[in-house]
């Protein structure tokens, strides 16, 4: 067998694996794939009247259209922390020693758990959708804006959770791994234009703001559901998914490959 | 099968391995005896490519670990000292999934489950997680899962340690039944009756050198001869049966805490008497040794590795052939 159709074979039977292990954790799955949904009533039901009023109908008028995208990529980011804390566990389990010592893709361990936690991250993406639209979330997207709007989440699901990986072999702890996971499921999401204008931030966490991976992808999904302009976020949003994806995928590959056994 | 030269390795500033040749012929049992933090672990996971030696070299089936890491992984199976077997998979699925990663087609791989779990006496436990298997299950699970590559060398990290005698019995017939097979095995122990039972050659590890190898008959003739164990109620006895029969403190002869002298003798009637005679001719008046416990050791290999390193054998210093109840790190 080639070593490409070698690491296939074995990074989907290390993807099964993976998907027995949140079968068995069902509860820190499900709630995991929960969250973002939950996040999106609370935003929509509690914040939606104040924030909604002052928000001036930039798009269509209704707060859900403007926050159920930024929910959409929250959704992203808190994959980041669930993949980091997975693979910390993982990690910790004596099986990963039996797979160092066992002629296999190397890299099939890692390849596994990301193909798994980016499933997960969709499945959490269109539980988000569903419930936006019953909430009355009205995107203007024809079918090729749809297909689009989901291949780049998927694609910066992919980088994310692959720096998830990162941050899960470098915060060696379910906590540090947390920690370092704040990055992408808070810091980057809540100074991106997700829930707010950076037009309406101060100083340099607007220029932070309007150049941040963060604003380039919600500006294209905005752009592809409601048909705001895009402008170049679209070239942003794909070059920094790619790059993101491109870093993680080394530096864990680095890190793992290094990481004496336990 | 495995020759190493000259492997170093340290950890910081701490040397574990100092310079260790080794050769391990084909379809024989290799014992690696060693007590606590001796390196035996260290050399195990130099050997199946887990971590790199520092210097020195070291192939294995004629493939350098270093160099060619992916050769050696085809043809090594390993059970290491701590469990590595998944613990959110049941016994059947852990070795399926090992099934899948050695390239079986599905068939295949359930029959050679169903038949490992049969052999391994796990068919009742198949359907569990290991968390719930008793200790032994779990080191047979782990082994089982190392025979699913059908490897011809297996490394067993202390496979014993933590079993009771009859699991232990279990996994001495298993290993027995491997190199009928023609598997070879290098194994590790701290347990000198094990390497004796087992072993066709035995090295003595101690504080990253070997100090000894060879058959368990060769290591057992480089002594001279047995001994008469002592044991002693108090400490006065002691240092006066010491004094008396001019065994030095600090010798490791004569150890203060078990409150026990061992002293050399062939094993003759007359060498014993001589012996006890020498602690009633110093017990006159105040002086009397009362209530000493005597036991008269042929020569084993504590013995041998008390001759070749100076020192006693870690903790297990008691009746011959008696197994210290010693649970560390078969379960993690
Ligand atoms: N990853 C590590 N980092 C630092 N020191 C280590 C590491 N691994 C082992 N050591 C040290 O190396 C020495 C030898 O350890 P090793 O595990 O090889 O001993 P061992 O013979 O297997 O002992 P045991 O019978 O307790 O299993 C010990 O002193 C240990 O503290
Ligand atoms: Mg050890």
């Amino acid at each position: 067998m080639s070593t490409l159709a070698l690491t296939f074979r074995d990074s989907l039977t290390m993807l099964r694996r993976d998907t027995k292990h949140s079968l068995r954790n069902l509860m820190m799955t499900v709630s995991g794939i929960l969250t973002p949904t939950i996040l999106l009533v609370l935003f929509n039901y509690v914040f939606g009247g104040a924030i909604g009023a002052g928000l001036g109908g930039g798009i269509h008028g209704s707060y859900i259209n403007y926050v159920a995208p930024a929910i959409l990529i929250m959704a992203v980011g808190s994959g980041c922390a669930t993949t980091a804390i997975n693979l910390v566990m993982d990690l910790n389990e004596g099986v990963i020693n039996r797979f160092r010592t066992m002629a296999i893709a190397r890299s099939s361990v890692l390849n596994g758990q990301v193909i798994g936690s980016v499933i997960r991250t969709l499945a959490s993406v269109v539980l988000v959708l569903g419930a936006a639209l019953l909430m009355g979330f009205r995107p203007t997207a024809d079918l090729l804006a749809w297909i689009e709007a989901f291949g780049l989440i998927a694609l910066f699901s992919f980088a994310i959770t692959w720096m998830g990986v990162v941050f899960g072999l470098i915060g060696k702890t379910p906590a540090g791994a947390n920690s370092l996971s704040l990055i992408f499921q808070i810091l980057l999401p809540f100074t991106s234009s997700a829930f707010v204008s950076p037009d309406s931030m101060a100083g340099w966490i607007r220029w932070f703001a309007q150049n941040q991976p963060f604003t380039a992808v919600i500006d294209t999904l905005r752009g592809l559901l409601l048909g705001t302009p895009i402008g170049n976020s679209a070239v942003f949003a794909i070059a920094w998914s790619v790059g993101i994806a491109l870093v993680g995928f080394i530096l864990a590959r680095t890190i793992y490959n290094r990481a004496p056994a336990k | 099968m495995i020759e190493t030269q000259g492997l170093r390795k340290a950890f910081g500033k701490q040397v574990v391995l100092d310079g260790l040749d080794l050769t391990v012929a084909e379809g024989m049992i290799f014992a690696l005896l060693g007590p606590n933090g001796a390196g035996k672990t260290t050399t195990v996971q130099i050997l199946s490519t887990l971590i790199r030696a520092d210097g020195g070299t070291a192939r294995v089936a004629g493939y350098d670990v270093a160099r060619q890491p992916d050769a050696v992984r085809k043809v090594i199976g390993v059970t290491g000292q701590f469990s590595a077997v998944d613990n959110m998979l049941t016994g059947e699925e852990n070795l399926l999934l090992m099934a899948d990663l050695h390239h079986l087609s599905r068939r295949e791989g359930r029959k050679l489950a169903a038949d490992l779990l049969d052999r391994f006496e796990l068919t009742d436990a198949a359907k569990k997680t290991p968390v719930q298997y008793s200790g032994g299950m779990r080191r047979r699970l782990d082994l089982a899962m190392t025979l699913v590559g059908n490897p011809r060398l297996i490394f067993l990290d202390e496979p014993t340690t933590g079993l009771d005698p009859r699991s232990r019995q279990t996994m001495w017939q298993i290993i027995r039944d491997l190199v009928a097979r023609g598997v070879t095995i290098f194994l590790t122990t701290q347990y000198l009756d094990e390497a004796d039972q087992l072993a066709h050659r035995i090295a003595v590890l101690d504080q990253g050198k070997l100090v000894a190898e060879g058959t368990p008959d060769d290591l057992k003739r480089r002594i001279p001869g047995g001994h008469v164990r002592l044991q002693f109620a108090d400490e006065r006895s002691l240092g006066l049966a010491a004094s008396t029969l001019g065994v030095g403190a600090g010798t490791g002869a004569r150890d203060d805490e078990a409150l026990t002298l061992r002293v050399p003798t062939d094993g003759s009637v007359q060498s014993v008497k001589a012996i006890l005679d020498r602690l009633d001719y110093g017990a006159s008046a105040d002086t009397a040794v009362e209530d000493a416990g005597v036991t008269v050791h042929i020569p084993d290999l504590d013995d041998v590795f008390f001759a070749l390193t100076g020192h006693i054998n870690m903790q297990n210093d008691t009746q011959n052939g008696s197994q210290p109840a010693k649970q560390k790190g078969a379960v993690r």
